[in-house]
């Protein structure tokens, strides 16, 4: 049955929407948050537990430090107020993934809260978002169906646990209403988790890779008639693991919604599932019983109590984050804002920050990655950091060009030789033998023979009329294939007919 | 002390619905036999404990932690962990280096 | 010489050090003591005879090579069935665990085998330590050595059993609300709980992790001081570890034995004194209170208003606690697993039948309890108070401690009941412990010491003390027992039964 929806320009005409965005970042620590459990992605099933996080009789926790200051710091980094004092503690429910029967989190006490995080929207638009709370927590297991269709739950005949990422440190971030994105709410809910995924990286907490669930997204969205209205009910939808499907389940939900408010109809409180396959989402668990997790403080663990001298070296020592970065390469760079904008829109702003390090010109690193690699990755359906070229074959490309050893036209096959895997740009040009030919001998040998074949273009030229000249240029290009350097053959050609 | 008088009268029924819900909390099935004679037994304890809120508590701080210490850190080194072999061992059923568990309904 | 088994286990350590014993006899006569009296007393749910050999040869061998070996190497020891022990099964009393074989040993257990103590057995329990009498083990009850129609005490019944029954010098056992101490009254053992923190939990099966505390079950003031300090000490897998070192408690024992106390102001707690306690047991208790006074302390009555709650807020704190320690017994990574005889086989089915099945009665009542304090709505009325009540519980030992060095009452409010006479009763199950249990809502220490017979069953005197000042509980408890041994010419349990 197909899901009613209202078109989405006509849902945003008449209703405001609000969101709510819950991210979860796995930390990348090398043990788990609560025992030391080592942590590496890729390891065999339950090779990396201990007593802790396999929940077996017995063991107590012992909070990973290094996972508190990391906490920290992306809770100095969204403009938190840090907590004095906190406490972890136990959420109650039953599910096979979850070794002791309850989640050790943080529920009334977060470690870091009321801050803010500035999201620049593709048109340059400055949007602020209010972060309620980031607080500590641990991840689950790792369930595999087995049996039924496709691996999923329904239908499976039972399935298989493994542990190893039972314990991991998670930061969860917790936003409050984000109101008056109105028509752009899904761009926002987007540019918000991207935002994330650079502070994450900027302040090595976590390599951040969505494709690896190490940010995950849980998006509540509602609507209501007017900004004025009071908030509508709420939706949320779990576990949107890519920045593209975070804004389509926005879109889908905001058009669904609306569809339920047109019929008259009120909008269930219920957890939704993402489907990436087609965009849309469906309905989950409705809010019950199950859902009275008997929080209480965590018995076993004792209360953190971060002193304001550790927050402050903490502060002290951040790195710079990615907005002011932007700033800072804006300046450096000389781009204008909209080369800028276009630069940071297409992900490209670490590899020209790299191909500048390498020896390249700004200008220079900015026409190759903008141009013929965006072209190229495009071509392919990938990102530009799965070309495989790095910064440093661009810089050296680069400086061949400027020391006049390959031209413009000779640098893109030599890109296809780096592209194909036949070494770097000195090498390429090597084997291939693309380099300029600057000797005059066989450029002269080859000018006489354009100059033979077309006397007309000759008499022009003699009778001062340069127009053609470029015909003749173009026959020597052709006979040395591209190789000849064209500003030396000019001036060959106005030697050789004086 | 008005509040906690009405609180304390509501609290004092523990009905057999109420168990029966409260053992589905705690995911124990539990005979009819069993709920009746639970359901007796907690009303009972239940009235005789509730005098805690006969006391006035209103700016009494909560004690969680018998001794008051914070900040009890590990570092960030991990530690041989367990023997797969004889974590499996232990489990009810198993299957390639993982815990085999009857099928999940609901969701995560 | 007595035979080795009725031994203290310091008497026993000197001979082990002189030579006059080897491990490997001392560790044998135990065994064949448990062989042949355990058919009675079932104090034992595991023997470990083969490794408690193994352990005893190695320490004999060390011990000949000349090594410089802890003060108790060689002393065989019986461990509470809800530590865990690497290898050797561990249930906690518990249907659900049956056959369970833990990867890993406590802290305590690894110190225990470190210091070369022979590990005899692990000794039963009421499931999870949820009980007063030993009778809610999923194993059959345990019976007191001194009547055996009666109850050993609980939840560590078999730990005092073993003690008392000469089956072990020394013994493991845990104390959540009175679980060493309550058993060490009514078995005529010495019972000690130590300061919340100061013993390691890790590896403790846990009950309510706020109240837990592991602690030694002996026969003497002295062997609780030296097993003691053989467990405590920080343990960095526990966060709740204190990292201070305490006082000497062997030192403080030794010095106790001299007799004298003088200037040292005993305050005997009112509220835990009069209704509800048996006549001879208040008889004992006072007149072991001229004996201090004889010894130079100071008697004086303290108040702690808050106490007569204690027992309420304990009955909400633990089992809440206990509802969400209990719930990864889930049939899914360890233990038992029991498929439901009707309707779909899940894992929310499996889970709830195997719960259903593998918990007994009063587990289940616990954590039913528990669940319901901590569910929406009820949280502040029930859980948030009795946290409350805890600070006023502390602020009562606080006021007692400006006031007096020790807090002094009877440590259970009877001896020994009869086997089955309380199990249909759990409110009155529940009231055992109401001496017991205002210490472990404080986190301060206590011992129970041996207080002689009341109609020929044993009663126990408690001695309670700030937090870290374990040694004023050795001290006036080795001064207590040196004053009631040279009145009764003996040590209490020399008058157990014979048993064979």
């Amino acid at each position: 049955m197909a899901t009613k929806l209202v078109a989405y320009d006509d849902a945003v005409k008449r209703y405001d929407p609000v969101l709510g965005i819950e991210v979860h970042v796995e930390l990348g620590t090398k043990t788990k948050m609560f025992c030391a459990a080592e942590v590496s992605f890729g390891a065999d099933p339950n090779t990396q537990t201990t007593p802790v996080s396999l929940g077996l009789p017995g063991a107590l926790p012992v909070v990973n430090g290094k996972g508190v200051e990391y906490a920290i710091r992306i809770g100095l980094a969204l403009n938190c107020s840090i907590a004095e004092t906190c406490r972890f503690a136990r959420k109650n429910y039953f599910y096979p993934d979850v070794p002791k029967n309850f989640q050790t989190s943080q529920y009334d006490e977060p470690i870091a809260y009321d801050g803010w995080l500035d999201v620049e929207l593709e048109d340059g638009e400055i949007f602020r978002v209010e972060i309620e709370r980031a607080h500590m927590e641990e991840d689950a297991g790792k369930n595999t169906h087995v049996g039924g269709a496709d691996g999923r739950i329904q239908g499976a005949d039972y399935s298989l646990v493994d542990y190893n990422r039972a314990g991991i440190p998670l930061v969860e971030i917790v936003t409050k209403p984000i109101e008056g994105a109105g028509d752009r709410a899904p761009e926002v809910a987007r540019k918000y988790v991207e935002t994330l995924r650079d502070i994450f990286r900027a302040l090595d907490v976590s390599e951040a890779r969505m494709e690896r669930g190490n940010v995950r997204a849980d998006v509540n969205v509602s609507l209501r008639p007017t900004p004025q209205s009071p908030l509508g009910t709420r939706t949320e939808t779990k576990n949107v693991n890519s920045f593209r499907s975070v804004e389509r389940a926005v879109r889908f939900e905001i058009g669904r919604q609306a569809a339920v408010l047109d019929a008259g109809e009120k909008v269930v409180q219920e957890t939704r599932h993402f489907h990436e396959e087609d965009g849309t989402t469906s309905a989950g668990r409705i809010k019950s019983d199950a859902d009275d997790y008997r929080y209480f403080p965590e018995p076993d663990l004792v209360p953190v109590a971060p002193s304001r001298a550790w927050v402050e070296e903490i502060r002290a020592a951040l790195p710079e984050l990615p907005a002011a970065r932007r700033r800072r390469l804006l300046g450096e760079w000389g781009f204008t804002d909209v080369e800028m904008r276009d630069v940071i829109n297409a992900g490209a702003i670490d590899l020209i920050e790299a191909t500048v390090a390498a020896g390249a010109t700004p200008a220079g690193a900015r026409k190759w990655w903008m141009g013929e690699l965006a072209r190229r990755a495009n071509a392919d359906e990938v990102s530009l950091e799965a070309l495989s070229v790095t910064p440093a074959q661009i810089a050296s490309l680069e400086s061949l060009i400027a020391d006049g050893k390959i031209n413009d036209k000779l640098a893109r096959q030599v890109l296809d030789g780096v592209l194909a895997g036949e070494g770097d740009p000195a090498e390429v040009v090597a084997d291939r033998g693309l380099e300029v030919v600057s000797d005059d001998g066989p450029l002269l040998a080859a000018i006489d023979a354009a100059l033979t074949a077309q006397p007309d273009i000759v008499e022009k030229i003699r009778s001062g009329n340069l127009g053609p000249i470029g015909a003749i240029i173009g026959s020597v290009m052709k006979a040395t294939k591209g190789q000849a350097d064209a500003k030396r053959v000019r001036e060959l050609v106005l030697e050789r007919i004086g | 002390m008005s509040a906690g008088a009405t609180t304390l009268a509501r609290m004092s029924t523990l009905s057999r619905d109420e168990v029966a819900r409260v053992a589905a909390l705690a995911r124990i099935d539990l005979s009819d036999a069993e709920v009746d004679r639970l359901a007796g037994e907690l009303d009972v304890i239940v009235e005789s404990i509730a005098r805690v809120n006969t006391l006035d508590l209103a700016d009494v701080p909560a004690t969680s932690h018998p001794l008051p210490m914070t900040n009890v850190f590990r570092d960030d080194v991990p530690t041989p962990p367990l023997p797969v072999a004889a974590v499996l061992a232990a489990a009810p059923a198993s299957e390639d280096g993982k815990f085999a568990v009857p099928q999940i309904l609901g969701e995560e | 010489m007595p035979s080795i088994t009725r031994l203290s286990a310091d008497a026993l350590a000197q001979k082990l050090r002189s030579g006059e014993v080897t491990s490997v006899e001392a560790t044998q006569c135990h065994l064949d003591r448990i062989a042949d009296v355990d058919g009675k007393i079932n104090a034992f749910l595991q023997v470990s005879a083969d490794d408690a050999l193994a352990t005893a040869r190695d320490i004999d061998a060390r011990r000949a090579a000349g090594e410089t070996l802890h003060p108790l190497a060689g002393v065989p020891i019986a461990v509470k069935d809800v530590v865990v022990t690497k290898d050797l099964e561990t249930t906690a009393g518990s249907k659900i665990l049956e056959g369970w074989i833990p990867p890993y040993d406590a802290t305590i257990v690894e110190r225990i085998k470190v210091a070369g103590l022979p590990i005899l057995g692990k000794t039963n329990m009421d499931e999870f330590a949820m009980g007063s009498s030993t009778e809610h083990s999923a194993y059959g009850n345990t019976h007191n050595p001194w009547d055996l129609d009666r109850i050993p005490g609980g939840s560590g019944g078999g730990s005092a059993a073993a003690v008392a029954a000469f089956e072990a010098p020394l013994a493991i056992g845990t104390d959540t609300g009175g679980s060493i101490r309550q058993p060490g009254a009514v078995t005529g053992t010495v019972g000690v709980k130590p300061t919340y923190g100061s013993v390691s939990r890790y590896g403790l099966i846990a009950m309510a992790s706020s109240l837990d505390q592991a602690g030694p079950v002996t026969r003497t003031v002295l062997d609780s001081a030296l097993l003691h300090e053989l467990i405590g000490g920080h343990d960095p897998r526990d966060s709740t570890s204190i990292p201070d070192a305490l006082p000497s408690l062997v030192d403080a024992a030794r010095q106790g034995a001299t007799m004298d106390l003088t200037g040292l102001r005993v305050g005997v707690v009112t509220e835990l004194h009069g209704d509800g306690y048996q006549a001879g047991v208040l008889a004992r208790f006072d007149e072991s209170l001229d004996l201090l006074r004889a010894m130079g302390a100071q008697i004086t009555e303290v108040s702690c208003p808050h106490f007569p709650y204690a027992l309420d807020a304990y009955y909400l704190i633990m089992p809440a606690e206990a509802s969400s320690n209990l719930a990864k017994f889930d049939g899914m990574r360890y233990g038992l697993r029991v498929e439901p005889t009707s309707g779909p086989v899940t894992a929310e089915t499996v889970m709830a039948a195997t719960r259903g099945i593998g918990f007994g009665d009063e587990v289940k009542r616990r954590i039913i309890l528990g669940t319901y304090a901590l569910s929406a709505g009820y949280y502040d009325a029930y859980y948030g108070s009795a946290q409350k009540v805890r600070t006023l519980i502390q602020r009562d030992f606080a006021d007692a401690f400006a006031q007096v060095d020790v807090l002094v009452s009877p440590t259970a409010p009877t001896t020994a009941f009869k086997l089955n006479e309380k199990l249909d009763d759990p409110l009155a199950m529940y009231l055992n412990d109401v001496a017991t249990i205002p210490a472990n809502l404080a986190g301060t220490p206590g011992i129970s010491v041996p207080n002689g017979l009341v109609d020929g069953l044993p009663s126990g005197f408690q001695i309670l003390a700030p937090a870290k000042a374990d040694d004023r509980l050795y001290r006036v408890g080795a001064a207590l027992e040196a004053a009631l041994e040279k009145q009764w010419g003996h040590p209490l349990i020399a008058d157990v039964p014979e048993l064979v």
